[in-house]
């Protein structure tokens, strides 16, 4: 197949398919996080943690595995995505394991997460060889969008933990965080929905003040959402996955009507919600007013947010070391859910957590890359959703461990302790790969049509 | 649809911006002040991962340190005969802070300090553990033991001093408390240091008598009145009558008059010797009437009373004479009014007149040592004031002297060594009906100078009322001090 034009940002003619390069990365992938589990294993007992070689060949495994059934299902996806989604993976499981060490942290998790990653791997390799088109997925927009809802509204009825109900607890299974899947599947219906109705939502308007404002039946849409997220964020004090929630449906409505005065309603109606919220939700007033004194001794006691606060500084530029810090002084299961980028943060820097916030910004872009590349709005619109959800994620949590947006309780993708985060992500990640792999596909050679023959017969 | 998908990967940039921002900002800018934050726990563990450095008395260190098991702490400090260094050193628990030496030096001893940065660096190129340096006191320790021994289960305390140096010899306080039995952090710990709490122990062991309290100085502050006539030349020769009328009135009052502990016939006109070697109060408290508030005053912070900035390096508490009336001046210079004072000020007015009429600055810290023993600090003898000429001086050690030799001071004799001394007994509660104050000031001079003044007071003396108190209870306490210096002397 011979390349002689290439107008599109990524070629769609014969673009080399990077599988070596990936391979290449994941060898790195693989090593960094089995050089931290040394690490950790040395500062903490002197000596090579036993598992270490169990850990790299599971590890080597799963990255091996994933890599051929890339090869073999997806052999243009994304290069970088599966080597980033494992080093953060793995280097989860690293500080998962360390935090394990700390007796006042209660009993392992790593174990656990090591098993739920590899579902997630599971997961994400059975998305490459059963969904072989993406497209697909748009059949299933009404119904993404009861089970979305369904999985939004279940916490609901489930007692709530620490403050917040996002859990559903199946007997005999332990809990689940629905609001990481629906996510995914609520993007799926945001982009199926609005690639049917993004001309309406973009042309019948009127212009007014150099806005255009939407008619009320286009606008009913966006107020639903908005009411939905503020009812998650009231019955479930759910801060995080309201403002995911909602925020991902702005970005979708912006890419597919190409209109900013979405973006401002968008940023109008949540700005008022939370205004409103926080009027009457003392437990949103609670997590304000932490942000704004994050060093506030609360009843002669340092708070959660102080001890993450002195754990980003005592970490300073370059860390404490793996295994050496003193994370452990946030007391409870948070170190290793909400807070694992304390440990992070005092364990291997500045440098370190840069390093980290540079490794999502590298996915998040490769999704939008992804985004830029696809050839169908359907491909284009869940591809930027589901990024820019990861983004959200991404920033919510961050910023809020550190202190520069107040705390919400989510979880730090692929770093953090959860089993439905890490499968939710992996899953993610999965449907990107298969989007980017249609997308830089080579188009098909053109069918030879005997019209075109007939057409060029000079006839007599 | 590309252009708004540009838009939002800038965004998205944006966002990882923020974070890229935020997390220089908290990891750099503020790094130092979260990482040194009091409340920040890693400090503490810190502190604690190492020995701690010793407090040394006579080259023999008072402290030690031990491995714990308690949690995030390796090490938890210890204490050789603590209740009776407790005054000087002070405390160093996990869960309760430090005090006195063991806060005021703790950069040496827990090896932070920025003067141990050179020692610091260079262990860690030859990869030595970081050490706790050592603070080395000038205590003398067979003068704090007679000086604790002395007081027993009396409750008081004893201060001397090196008058011709300011080095501090002995401080001494009972009840006394054992640090060792809170430096942990365990429950048993933590009860232990309530129990010593002022509110649920009246005695409050914690409170060292010696620096931190302050009592009216009765009688003894007569040698500050003296001094403040010789040196006003109000009386110029301590053998030549006074203008002492018995009884004597105290001025702007109807009638009151300033009565002597018993019957004094000699206070009539009597010379000041006589007057200080039978403790008059009518002669003194004429002369403090005589001269008025604003000399006595000024001879009285001469002395180093009204300075709040006494440090040893532990801040001393203030020692007060106060603007006042007439009757309550005259009152203040037999030392029964609202003038106070704590042992070691009246340990310093010993001092400066054995030290012919100098007062050295009185500190306790003699040098700090690097954990490889080099000298980080040394201290210099400094001389604070001069509230003697030095024959004024003369004349009150000869006084002073009489006070041992034939006055009410005779417990404090030592033969073959010249003690000069002055007793008091301060009454205090309404209408005088607390046990009174027992009081004793001296030093004690050789043929190679002067190397001890003491200053002794006893709280709640049981059964003595009268001025003779301060001289049965307080002087032998304050010859067995001066006797413990002298042996060292040796």
């Amino acid at each position: 197949m011979s390349s002689t034009t290439n107008t599109t940002t990524i070629g769609t003619i014969g673009a080399p398919s990077r599988r070596n390069t990936e391979l290449a990365m994941l060898v790195f992938a693989v090593l960094i996080p089995v050089f931290a589990y040394i690490n950790v294993g040395l500062a903490k007992d002197h000596s090579v943690p036993a598992g270490v070689l169990g850990y790299a060949l599971g590890l080597g495994l799963l990255a091996g595995v994933a890599h051929l059934v890339v090869r073999k299902w997806a052999p243009y996806a994304d290069p970088l995505m599966l080597p980033i989604a494992t080093l953060l993976n793995g280097m989860g499981l690293v500080f998962i394991w360390r935090l394990d060490q700390e007796p006042t942290l209660g009993s392992a998790m790593a174990p656990n997460q090591l098993m739920w990653s590899t579902f997630g791997v599971a997961l994400f390799l059975a998305l490459l060889i059963f969904l072989k088109d993406h497209r697909v997925l748009q059949r299933y927009t009404y119904i993404s969008m009861v089970v979305a809802l369904v999985l939004l509204i279940a916490p609901m009825f489930f007692p709530g933990v620490n403050g917040a109900k996002i859990w559903i607890t199946i007997p005999g299974l332990g809990s689940l965080q629905p609001g990481e899947f629906a996510k995914i599947i609520i993007a799926v219906f945001f982009a199926g929905y609005l690639m049917v109705k993004r001309d309406a939502l973009a042309l019948a308007s009127r212009r007014f003040m150099g806005l255009y404002l939407p008619r009320g039946r286009d606008l009913g849409p966006i107020l639903v959402i908005w009411a939905l997220s503020l009812m998650i964020l009231v019955f479930e004090t759910d801060l995080g996955t309201s403002l995911l929630f909602f925020g991902l449906f702005v970005v979708m409505l912006y890419v597919a009507t190409e209109r900013t005065s979405w973006i401002v309603f968008g940023l109008l109606l949540s700005a008022g919600g939370a205004v409103a919220v926080a009027t009457f939700e003392s437990h949103v007033q609670t997590r304000v007013h932490n942000w704004l004194n994050p060093l506030e001794l609360q009843d002669g006691g340092v708070t959660e947010t102080a001890q993450a606060m002195y754990s980003f500084g005592s970490g300073g530029i370059l860390g404490s070391g793996l295994g050496q810090g003193y994370s452990r002084l946030i007391r409870g299961i948070a170190p290793k859910s909400d807070y694992i980028l304390a440990t992070v943060g005092e364990e291997i820097g500045l440098a370190g957590l840069m390093g980290v916030l540079l490794l999502y910004a590298l996915l998040i872009q490769r999704g939008i890359r992804t985004a830029l590349a696809a050839r169908d709005p359907f491909g284009k619109l869940l591809a930027v959703g589901l990024s820019g959800a990861f983004a959200l994620q991404v920033f919510v949590v961050a910023g809020g461990v550190t202190g520069l947006i107040p705390l919400t309780g989510m979880t730090m993708p692929f770093l953090a302790q959860g089993g439905s985060s890490v499968i939710a992500n992996w899953a993610l990640v999965g449907i990107l790969l298969r989007i980017s792999d249609t997308a830089r596909r080579p188009a098909p050679a053109p069918a030879p049509s005997t019209d075109a023959e007939m057409t060029q017969v000079v006839r007599p | 649809m590309n252009k708004p998908l540009r838009r939002v990967a800038i965004f998205c940039g944006l966002l990882i911006l923020a974070l890229l921002v935020r997390v220089n900002w908290v990891q750099f800018v503020q790094a130092d002040e979260l990482k040194n934050d009091p409340h920040n726990r890693r400090v503490a563990i810190e502190r604690y991962s190492i020995p701690r450095g010793n407090i040394i008395v006579d080259g023999k260190p008072v402290t030690g340190s031990t491995t714990t098991d308690s949690g995030d702490f390796m090490y938890k400090r210890t204490y050789k005969n603590g209740e009776m260094w407790a005054p000087v050193t002070g405390y160093a628990s996990q869960a309760f802070g430090a005090n006195q030496l063991e806060k005021l030096n703790d950069g040496i001893l827990s090896g932070s300090d920025d003067s141990l940065f050179f020692s610091r660096t260079v262990d860690m190129f030859t990869g030595e553990k970081r050490k706790g340096g050592n603070v080395v006191t000038t205590l003398d320790a067979k003068a704090q033991k007679a000086a604790f021994e002395g007081l027993g289960d009396k409750k008081g305390a004893v201060a001397a001093i090196n008058p011709e140096t300011g080095a501090i010899l002995a401080l001494a306080s009972t009840p006394s408390y054992d640090p060792s039995t809170f430096a942990g952090m365990s429950d048993k710990d933590s009860e232990a240091y309530n129990a010593l709490q002022k509110k649920n122990n009246p005695d409050d062991p914690m409170l060292n008598r010696a620096l931190r309290q302050t009592y009216p100085p009765g009688s003894t502050f007569k040698v500050v009145t003296a001094a403040a006539a010789l040196e006003n030349g109000l009386y110029t020769d301590i053998d030549a009558k006074t203008n002492s009328p018995l009884p004597w009135t105290l001025p702007d009052t109807a009638g009151v008059e300033l009565k002597n502990e018993g019957s004094l016939p000699s206070c009539k006109n009597g010379s000041l010797r006589e007057a200080l070697r039978v403790s008059c109060n009518t002669v003194f408290g004429k002369i403090s009437a005589d001269l008025g508030n604003k000399k006595m005053m000024a001879e009285a912070e001469k002395f180093g009373f009204n300075n709040p900035k006494i440090d040893t390096p532990v801040r001393a508490a203030e020692s007060i004479y106060p603007k006042d009336n007439r009757p309550q001046n005259a009152m203040a210079g037999i030392g029964q009014a609202s003038n106070r004072a704590t042992p070691l000020q009246m340990a310093m007015v010993a001092s400066a007149i054995a030290n012919g009429g100098k007062l050295m600055k009185p500190y306790m810290v003699e040098k700090l040592e690097a954990p490889n023993l080099n000298v980080v600090q040394q201290h210099t003898p400094e001389k604070m004031s001069e509230p003697l000429t030095p024959q004024n001086a003369q004349k009150l050690q000869d006084m002073m002297e009489t006070v041992v030799t034939h006055g009410t001071g005779k417990r404090a004799q030592i033969s073959n060594v010249t003690v000069g001394g002055k007793t008091g007994t301060a009454q205090h509660g309404e209408n005088n009906k607390d046990n009174p104050y027992a009081w004793f000031i001296s030093y004690a001079k050789t043929a190679k100078g002067t190397p001890v003044a003491v200053a002794v007071v006893i709280e709640g003396s049981d059964t003595l009322r009268d001025d003779i108190a301060g001289g049965a209870l307080s002087a032998p306490i304050a010859k067995d001090v001066m006797e413990a210096v002298l042996e060292g002397e040796k």
